[in-house]
């Protein structure tokens, strides 16, 4: 039997997308992270072996990079959609409106999806400028290997941190990922329909203490660069 | 008996096409164990007593099962309480000399009428578009033919107590349909004669709820906390398995 309504991309569907993309989006989060935990090692030489690790994987790189913009863009899309939908489906806004609470999902975090979202785009952007595009061994960060010469991406790294301001919005964005997280994880099993009534809180549970954690072993680095790491 | 005196600010919008606005009423000597619609009852005889034009809202069984009344009452669907419907709401919740902000359901989907009286005819169509069992229903089949886990059931129950009254719409804050249209889906889904239309049923309610302009549930669950008969926020995780499923077919 087909089903012509199947075609269209619903609401329902929507959802699936947005699940989809941001499950893919938490995987890149988990390994970025147990990547960058190698920053703590405070000599930097294994930040700089890892990255020139990364960077030498050449035409291996180039594919995953295209897979995960193309996976971020899915995810901004269709939230940015979504969203569309949600703002104009009550034109005229309540006077007052209050949460009724109880055992609910609903928390600053589940209502602010959109604000945290962004700010992790803004932040995005100057991230992959500051890092991705910053200066390389041709403006002088150079760190030696062996007996090669690789990029000091470490140094880049510290430089950037040790500045107050990039500290706290490093530090402001890696707390609102563990929030954008905290609901997120959850809300993807949801709208893929992978919770039941008896999972349902468990899930809820565990997918905000993973959110968090990931939010948290971000915060690490820049509080750890920024006070334990000396010039 | 304790009687209450109350500030109001209600909603008042003399029909679809103009622009409301609120308006202040005082109401004293309220026997505090009167339920809200009739203390709108007294301020409605007050009112007209005085040759205004009543409050228009709308109300039916003022028992909690028909699901034709409420409104938004603070900002709350149906008020500060859990699992109830306006009509049902007590006075005694309230407190002497309290401001109470009375506003009608708002989306785009379920336009005002008049004063707190929206039109939820959504509702319908989303139901007329699906659900609903089409086989003859005959003479009743010998009892224990078709055996249902008592889970499946009370499930199938739980979700069939949804009256439509339109609180989830009202409290979510993307206005999604969500948690009605997965309760209808679910109900009749959990149910052997649900069985034949469940894929055609899925993919036809959640169409008509995106038609009629509702927005996208983002898994807030302000529905559940809104919600009179307290639907479980997984029976919309239901719908999205069976919409997912019918997809394979």
């Amino acid at each position: 039997m087909s089903h012509p309504q199947a075609k269209s991309i619903t609401t329902v569907f929507k959802k699936v997308i947005i699940a989809l993309s941001g499950l893919g989006l938490v995987g890149f989060v988990v390994v970025h992270l147990l990547g960058n935990l190698t920053l703590l090692r405070s000599d930097g030489s294994a930040f700089n072996a890892y990255a020139a690790k990364l960077e030498g994987l050449g035409g291996l790189l180039a594919v995953a990079e295209v897979g995960l913009l193309f996976v971020f863009l899915t995810h901004i899309g269709s939230t940015l959609t979504t969203k569309k939908r949600n703002l104009s489906a009550r034109p005229v806004a309540y006077r007052q409106w209050k949460s009724k609470g109880g055992d609910t999902p609903s928390n600053s975090s589940s209502r602010n999806m959109a604000i945290s979202g962004s700010l992790i785009l803004i932040f995005l952007i100057l991230h992959i400028w500051q890092f991705r595009f910053g200066p390389g061994m041709s403006q002088g960060y150079v760190a030696t290997q062996g007996q090669e010469q690789i990029r000091d991406l470490y140094r880049l790294v510290v430089e950037t941190l040790k500045n107050p301001l990039m500290a706290a919005f490093y530090s402001l964005v890696m707390v609102l990922l563990g929030l954008h997280l905290r609901h997120g994880i959850w809300s993807a099993l949801q709208s893929l329909g992978l919770t039941r009534p008896r999972t349902l809180k468990p899930l809820r549970l565990a997918g905000a203490v993973i959110g968090v954690v990931l939010g948290v072993g971000f915060l690490m680095i820049p509080a750890w660069i920024y006070f334990g790491v000396s010039n | 008996m304790p009687k209450i005196k109350l500030n109001l600010e209600i909603w008042r919008q003399k029909n679809a096409k103009s622009t409301g606005a609120f308006e202040p009423y005082q109401l004293s000597d309220i026997d505090d164990d009167i339920s809200f619609l009739e203390m709108l009852d007294l301020l409605n005889e007050k009112l007209i007593k005085e040759g205004k034009e009543p409050i228009e809202f709308d109300s039916d069984c003022r028992e909690g099962i028909c699901g034709s009344c409420g409104v938004i009452i603070n900002g709350q669907a149906h008020g500060p309480l859990q699992a109830t419907t306006t009509c049902q709401l007590y006075m005694r919740y309230f407190n002497d000399g309290d401001t109470i902000v009375v506003e009608p359901w708002r989306a785009k989907a379920f336009p005002v009428i008049r004063d707190l009286v929206v039109d939820r005819n959504a509702f319908d169509r989303i139901i007329s578009s699906g659900g609903y069992i089409s086989t003859k229903s005959g003479p009743h089949p010998d009892a224990n033919t078709h055996l249902i886990p008592k889970p499946v059931a009370d499930k199938a129950m739980d979700d069939a107590t949804c009256i439509g009254c339109g609180a989830c719409v009202a409290a979510c804050p993307n206005a999604s349909a969500s948690l009605f249209t997965s309760a209808k889906i679910s109900h009749l889904g959990h149910m052997p004669q649900g069985q034949p239309e469940r894929s055609r049923r899925v993919f036809r309610m959640v169409r008509q709820m995106d038609l009629e302009g509702f927005g996208n549930c983002t898994n807030i669950g302000e529905c559940r906390a809104a919600c009179p008969k307290e639907i479980s926020l997984d029976t919309i995780a239901q719908m999205r398995r069976d919409y997912l499923s019918a997809l394979k077919e």
